[in-house]
């Protein structure tokens, strides 16, 4: 392991937005590196006992997590890591969510893929400071060398003189040490590691089985109320007059206001207030209301015209992303053409707790309790909304019932500060699901054309790909960089291949874009490896075959940025999970293979799919998936991930799609939109590679490669190719 | 509104509430019992998953004038220390990640092994295909239902 992350994955923090929100990018190094280190050098070292490590002189230990608990598993990871290092005994620790304070935690949002890429060093040394400490306040209080004394279990002992002190008792004296330079701390050889890398029990899920665990709409605080906010159906449409009578007549119901929209940075739709003492009767309440709409501009949208304007600019030429070769030379008159194009829906998070938030605006000081996966950009927005200096809104970050990107953004948060400032008392802002389906941010519609040929003799001779999709650029203002949330690994293509050309366009839309769990990844997987499928039949190679023989590794090779793949990696995963599927076995008829391998957030995986075809249905019968994210803090946590990412990408694969019509969306709850459900759920086997490399993601990148293996696989049953998501077999 | 009494987890609790108002908002509003969730408001989810009399029941479509004399069990009342064989059993194979619908998972769940106690994957389909997990944990879901009917739920 690399002391020194140098392939860290950065979000970057957008001026764009203003408020400094971090956004999905990551920036390959040298200008962000030298951007944080001057930040760094700014900033005072962050102290690990204000910061991460709670000893309290009766012993009693907290470790503290400054990421948002979303599912992922990650205040039991980043835990994880802190106790390692400080050797304290993971078992007798509480673990607890940092408090809001952008002052001591430089990045809170939670996203990207990121927290352990991220964490992992810093944490560590986090913890080996804090051990550092206890050891040298133990040795002087004995008058004996350092280096005779040893931390366990959050005791020191100096074995020469069977003396112990546990760290409860050493913590005054060393918290008033002068801090070691935390770069130079001695860490644990991983050899040493009794933690990272075992199987280790989430600290969350104990209270996840009896109903005590704190999701966003668990939050009670005394004199609260319920509010619902009416909104219009049509995206940028506006009330223009409303009648309360009716429903203020509800029992229960206390007040109807309007709110406005708010611009940039906030997005929300605006809409009419009704508070109520509970959540029922502020639904109820909605229903009474009376409201005249001004639809707008974007009545006119449809997913028809939508899709056909995907598809024109799909086709025409587009800005340039990579160009390596030639793909417009001429063929040899042996070349076999290829083409393909790929089309795919809005998507909508749809979370299983819908969007929802409790402010108290108390005038001089206000106090959030928030769900989200951005607690510095709510406290920053509600303080903004309420006239506060951001340290005058203390936001507790609750868990989350999923997130999967949506909880990044501050739109609830903004709209429930509108809605505090008028009440006074506490509220919680709550989004019904219908409110949920119909006012979520999306991840884009897109379409992909794609253009191959292969030789006589069955070697890829060009590949071209152009993208058109709805970008999420439009949201951070950067007009002529719209494909930059859109082309990664369509850009970082891993096949060697001399001709390739990737291009992109954005098409317009009133549809409100986001990222959605693995973002642009999740349909540029798709595209690069139904594509490379494709050019492997028409070569009549084998597709594991042909992808080995082109994912070649140079004696020379050096990562382009962090976002190149290793294509030793890359083609380590994919021979892993072939072996472990099976695939030179032979299948009945009926039954397919299909295979893809994909990096995205820093790790490398792998995943093949067994179908069978019966007519135009067919059933996935099992998924197999081999990992590479470099050093594994909780495997438990990656398996749970993957399987996670693999059911995620599969509902949208099989069954979801959002289509607009007037502007509006059509689907409301999961009658419209249903996730895969457990009869529908194929049997998934996970294989994580063993690797000392600097950590990768887990919470995303085991989405991209499960939609086209099952695609693949399709073909390998059945001859026919999809070309559409949702899935359908009939023409 | 009159008052409606109502016995839940053995423990008697009046309210006084719309007739029509769905036992889960009674549960979660009136009562502070935030355990049941809101998933969806129209029985698609199970997140909101309750027993009356035993029988698994989604407190979003049950109006509370419906309830009656009938005995209502929630997530807190399966046990008050996780002793329950399938809280154990769910905890053993690590099943939650966000953890939102898992009360509604278990308490499914628990319909099911006191109507089958030895449950095949066929009437685990059947009797868990109401319940969505959107952080797809469908296969530990199954194993710790086959776990705790191997411990005798």
């Amino acid at each position: 392991m690399a002391t020194v992350i140098s392939r860290r994955k950065f979000m970057v923090r957008s001026t764009v937005a203003g408020a400094g929100l971090l956004v999905g990018l990551r920036f390959s190094g040298p200008m962000l590196l030298s951007q944080e280190s001057e930040k760094a050098k700014k900033k005072a070292p962050v102290n690990p006992f204000d910061a991460y490590i709670h000893v309290k002189p009766d012993g009693k230990i907290s470790l503290i997590v400054a990421k948002s608990e979303m599912g992922q598993g990650i205040k039991t990871g980043l835990a994880m890591i802190l106790a390692e290092e400080a050797a304290v005994d993971f078992n007798s620790v509480s673990v607890e969510q940092a408090e809001t304070r952008p002052d001591i935690y430089a990045h809170m949002g939670t996203g990207g893929s990121g927290s352990t890429m991220e964490n992992y060093m810093p944490l560590r040394r986090a913890g080996a400071t804090v051990r550092e400490l206890m050891i040298t306040a133990a040795a002087q209080k004995w008058n004996v060398p350092k280096t005779e004394c040893v931390a366990k279990n959050a005791v020191v002992t100096h074995q020469k003189s069977s003396r112990h002190a546990t760290y409860g008792e050493l913590v005054e004296a060393a918290s008033k040490l002068p801090l070691p330079d935390q770069e130079k701390v001695p860490l644990k050889n991983e050899s040493e590691f009794e933690l990272i890398g075992h199987a280790t029990p989430r600290v969350d899920i104990p209270s996840k089985v009896n109903g005590s665990a704190g999701f966003g709409l668990d939050v009670r605080v005394p004199d609260m109320l319920f509010a619902v906010v009416a909104r219009c159906p049509t995206f940028g449409g506006k009330p223009t007059h409303f009648d309360p009578a009716k429903a203020k007549s509800v029992a229960g119901v206390r007040d109807v206001f309007e709110i406005p929209a708010l611009g940039k940075d906030m997005y929300t739709a605006g809409g009419i207030v009704v508070v109520a003492d509970s959540t029922w009767a502020a639904m109820k309440g909605r229903e009474a209301l009376q409201i005249g709409w001004n639809h707008g501009a974007a009545a006119s949208e449809s997913s028809e015209s939508l899709h056909a304007e995907l598809r024109a600019a799909a086709t025409k030429p587009g800005k340039r992303i990579r160009n390596d070769g030639d793909v417009d030379a001429a063929l040899p008159a042996s070349a076999k053409r290829v083409e393909a194009i790929y089309e795919f829906p809005y998507l909508a998070h749809a979370t299983m707790e819908p969007m929802n938030i409790t402010v108290h605006s108390r005038g001089s000081d206000a106090e959030v309790w928030a769900p989200t996966q951005s607690p510095d950009w709510v406290q920053r927005t509600v303080a903004k909304l309420l006239d506060l200096p951001p340290q005058k809104v203390v936001v507790h970050t609750t868990l989350m019932g999923g997130a999967f990107g949506r909880r990044y953004m501050a739109d609830y948060p903004a709209e429930a500060a509108q809605i505090a400032k008028v009440v006074g008392k506490p509220v919680q802002l709550v989004w019904s699901r219908e409110d949920d389906m119909t006012h979520d941010f999306y991840r884009p519609a897109a379409c992909h054309v794609m253009r191959g040929a292969v030789n006589g003799t069955g070697l890829p001779l060009l590949w071209s790909h152009t993208i058109s999709s709805t970008s999420i650029g439009v949201l951070w203002g950067a007009p002529d960089k719209l494909e930059e949330s859109e082309v990664g690994g369509a850009k970082q293509m891993p096949y060697d291949i001399p001709n390739v050309r990737l291009e992109y366009n954005a098409v317009a839309s009133s549809v409100p874009p986001l990222w959605w769990r693995s973002v642009e990844h999740s349909f540029n997987g798709f595209a690069v490896e139904c594509f490379i499928d494709e050019l492997a039949a028409a070569a009549g190679k084998d597709p594991v075959e042909f992808r080995r023989g082109l994912l070649v590794k140079p004696a020379n090779w050096k990562a382009k940025d962090e976002d190149d793949p290793d294509p030793a990696r890359l083609r380590g995963v994919l021979d892993l999970a072939a072996e472990k599927v099976g695939w030179s076995k032979p299948l009945p008829k009926g039954k397919g293979r299909g295979i893809a391998s994909y990096h995205s957030f820093g790790s490398y995986i792998a995943e093949a799919a067994e179908v069978t075809v019966t007519g135009n249905n067919f059933k996935i019968d099992r998924v197999v998936a081999a990992i590479d994210c470099g050093q594994v803090v909780n495997p438990e946590s990656v398996r749970a991930q993957a399987e996670s990412a693999i059911i995620y990408g599969l509902s949208a694969a099989l069954k979801n799609e959002i289509t607009i019509k007037n502007g509006a969306v059509e689907q409301s709850n999961f009658d419209g939109y249903d996730p895969i459900r457990i009869d529908e759920a194929p049997p998934i086997e996970v294989h994580i590679v063993k690797s000392k490399a600097d950590p990768g993601g887990m919470g995303e990148p085991a989405l991209p490669p499960a939609a086209p293996a099952v695609a693949n696989a399709i073909f390998a049953a059945s001859g026919h190719r999809l070309s559409r998501l949702p899935f359908q077999l009939k023409a | 509104m009159a008052p409606i009494q109502l016995l839940i987890n053995n423990s008697p609790h009046e309210v006084e509430v719309a007739p029509d108002t769905p036992l889960l908002w009674v549960l979660r509003d009136k009562l502070n019992m935030t355990g049941t969730k809101y998933g969806c408001g129209m029985g698609l989810c199970g997140a909101c998953t309750v027993h009356l009399d035993g029988e698994a029941v989604r407190s979003c479509q049950t109006a509370i004038s419906s309830v009656g004399s009938k005995k209502i069990t929630t997530i807190e009342g399966l046990s008050a220390d996780n002793s329950h064989p399938l809280q154990k059993a769910w905890i053993a194979e690590q099943v939650p990640q966000c953890g939102y619908c898992q009360p509604g998972q278990i308490m499914s769940a628990a319909a099911l092994l006191a109507k089958s106690p030895k449950p095949s994957d066929q009437q685990i389909d059947s009797a868990m295909g109401g319940n969505l997990c959107r952080c797809g944990m469908y296969q530990r879901i199954r194993r710790a239902i086959h776990r705790a009917a191997g411990e005798g739920a």
